[in-house]
């Protein structure tokens, strides 16, 4: 029993890390219908201007969080600026094609700047661990969950409660027509990358301090993971990206306890193959038809 | 546009033939009274900190032979040249120093590396000698099962790490029970893993579960949680430090504080920093040699190696400096410095007094020695024992 619960706050930890990602993937792809896929890098930007900013400029937890999450947010708005922008009016796999350049530029960018070998993370949060009844949770899992909980409740409450939440509806919705409603759908955009973008570096930072190492490529399997959690969620829909992270991390935690560790990414992706098959607008999607 | 590039072409080529003949005293070796030993190293590159270090521990056992007196009344001369830790250079480099009559090749220190020069040897019938190249494959080749003739090395083989790794775990720790945790796409790992099950079953113990993991992985708690349930009492991990690394932080954090042992891949300061200083107690891992290791033998070596070098000398430059030692000794038994009769004595090495312990060449040219278990301590490497192979 004390295995099965421990099993629980072990999936609960690995899904909560998945559904920050994926708050800004779907976030993204809710306002402007492309997928992201330099997200996940900019989630490595993001651990790494943190790692910085505690190593070399000593700015604590807290700070290195804040400045770490700036960052990634001005660079979300400069990828989107001259890499997505100019595409807008293009098909969407252009859109698509550019942002895996993006990633990719991102990776070996990082590659050279940093070198590819990983290098320990300090550990910003205090790993004590409290013992309940033989299940061990650690102040990070703690701070993991607490965490993503908060900030979708943030982002919950912009996105329905502000008036920039409700210019971002209005664009995602029909950016032609919040255009002539005098909504400024560029600064709109701009806006929700750089929340999406500062989500992610959040992420970063929550990941390395957890597993305590990063490296350049850190960003690719969280990133396609949070895809993952995106979709089965409904891409574009905030809970169900925090709803399917979790289901994500506690079917991987499922499957490894079960003693098929190998088996775990492939199940993640089938899982995703499968979703996309029987209910492609994912668990909270309504079935829409769209409209000629 | 011909010319210019003729020039630098010739001036490439004369300063390829400068740096030669500026380590050297002469091409025409044993008959001028020096014997001339070829070092084909990784200088620069991606692994250049070990070519590095071994050229240093080479060069201290050459310049110390020689003040002895030399072999055979005759002064060796260590011609070192840069690979540039490059599979294709390494090829050229054996090559040129076959050119230079060199009796035998050191290095590489890689295993690739190694592999690209054994052809050329062969061929000109030169023994080669890699310090630390430590696949089977270098000496015996792996389709034919027969014994590459000129290719030997000082250092033992992978999967021997892993019967040490089990021999420490039944008689030190007295494990009675032990899980593997093996990375499915390292062969280095899976082939110490298995030499470890077998050794240790061997011993009376019981490997009660095997699980799997691959080097993309960062979580690993599911799994150690189940591991946890089953209670071993040893983990043996084999793999290099960053995977490593963040699996003794996390079975730590998970309350395991069994012994995790593991092998040679441990070495390396960004173990200590994924982990955490304090997780790293009770962890294991068998190594080739260890500076603090109290034998005679090891600490003069120390002594003499930092006053030349002003460091401490680590597992490649032990080796290096073994390697030379090993040569030397091969040409005073063979009483020549005919490549072929070298390589005659050092196929029959027996009982060779070397720092990284007393080794014999086996069969497969491999050398049965001992090998060191080191303990972590708070993050410090602390030599724990010596264990000899039992055959």
């Amino acid at each position: 029993m004390t295995t099965f619960i421990q099993q629980l706050v072990n999936g609960l930890s690995v899904g909560s890390i998945y559904a920050l990602i994926a708050l800004g993937y779907t976030m993204v792809y809710g306002i402007i219908k492309l997928i992201n896929f330099a997200h996940g890098d900019v989630f490595m930007v993001g651990a790494f201007v943190a790692y910085f900013s505690y190593t070399v400029l000593h700015l604590g937890f807290l700070g290195s969080l804040i400045v770490s999450m700036a960052a990634c947010a001005v660079l979300g708005v400069v990828i989107e600026r001259f890499a997505y922008r100019p595409l807008r009016k293009s098909t969407r796999i252009a859109a698509l094609i550019t942002a895996i350049g993006v990633s990719l530029f991102l990776e070996n960018a990082g590659i050279i700047a940093v070198g590819a070998q990983a290098r320990g993370y300090p550990s910003m949060l205090p790993s004590r661990s409290i013992n309940v009844g033989g299940v061990t949770i650690s102040v990070q899992q703690i701070g993991i969950i607490v965490l993503s909980v908060v900030l979708m409740v943030i982002l919950q409450y912009i996105v329905h409660r502000t008036k920039m939440g409700k210019a971002m509806r209005a664009v995602a919705y029909d950016a032609e027509a919040a255009q002539l409603m005098g909504i400024d759908v560029d600064r709109t955009i701009s806006f929700t990358f750089a929340i999406g973008s500062a989500l992610a570096a959040a992420a970063g930072v929550i990941y390395g301090a957890y597993y305590s190492a990063i490296d350049p490529l850190m960003g690719i399997m969280p990133g396609l993971k949070a895809f993952i959690a995106a979709v089965l969620g409904g891409i574009g829909i905030i809970p169900g990206a925090m709803v399917g992270g979790l289901v994500l991390g506690m079917i991987e935690t499922l499957v490894q306890s079960l003693g098929f560790s190998l088996w775990r990414d492939a199940v993640a992706f089938a899982l995703l193959i499968l979703i996309l098959l029987i209910k492609p607008e994912g668990l909270f999607g309504k079935h829409a038809r769209e409209k000629v | 546009m011909k010319k210019p590039w003729s020039v630098v072409t010739a001036l490439l080529l004369g300063s390829a033939l400068l740096t030669a003949c500026g380590s050297g005293s002469g091409t025409t070796g044993a008959e001028s009274g020096t014997i001339n030993l070829g070092a084909n190293l990784e200088l620069s590159g991606q692994v250049s900190a070990y070519g590095s270090s071994a050229k240093d521990g080479m060069q201290l056992a050459v310049d110390e032979i020689n003040q002895a007196g030399g072999v055979l009344g005759k002064k060796l001369n260590l011609i070192a040249l840069d690979n540039q830790s490059d599979t294709t250079q390494s090829t050229t480099i054996a090559q040129k120093l076959i050119e230079q009559k060199v009796v035998a090749i050191l290095g590489p220190a890689t295993t690739g590396n190694t592999m690209a020069e054994l052809n050329v040897a062969t061929d000109a019938k030169i023994p080669i000698i890699t310090p630390t190249g430590t696949a089977a494959k270098i000496t015996v080749d792996p389709n034919t099962g027969k014994v590459n003739e000129y290719a030997f090395r000082t250092c033992f083989i992978d999967p021997f790490q892993g019967t040490v790794g089990a021999d420490f775990a039944r008689k030190d720790l007295n494990a009675k029970t032990a899980v593997l945790y093996v990375a499915q796409d390292s062969d280095y790992a899976k082939g110490l893993a298995d030499a470890f099950k077998k050794e240790f079953e061997k011993q009376g113990g019981k490997v009660i579960d095997s699980e799997q993991y691959t080097s993309t992985d960062s979580d690993f708690r599911a799994t150690l949680t189940r591991i946890k349930s089953m209670n071993p009492d040893l983990l043996y991990i084999p793999n290099y430090y960053q995977d490593v690394g963040k699996i003794i932080k996390q079975a730590r954090e998970l309350g395991m504080n069994q012994p995790i042992l593991g092998g040679d891949g441990y070495d390396s300061d960004t173990l200590v920093q994924i982990a955490g200083a304090k997780n790293t107690n009770n962890v294991f891992f068998t190594n080739h040699y260890s500076s603090d290791d109290p034998d005679q033998k090891i600490q003069d070596f120390v002594k003499k190696f930092q006053a030349k070098y002003n460091r401490k000398p680590d597992g490649f430059a032990a080796l290096g400096y073994d390697t030379v030692r090993l040569v030397a000794d091969a040409i005073k038994r063979a009483g020549s410095t005919d490549p072929v009769k070298i390589k005659d004595a050092l196929a029959q090495t027996k009982n060779f007094d070397a720092v990284t312990g007393t080794m014999s060449i086996d069969a497969q040219h491999n050398p049965v020695k001992a090998a060191v278990v080191i303990e972590m301590k708070d993050g410090k490497q602390v030599f724990r024992t010596k264990i000899q192979p039992t055959t």
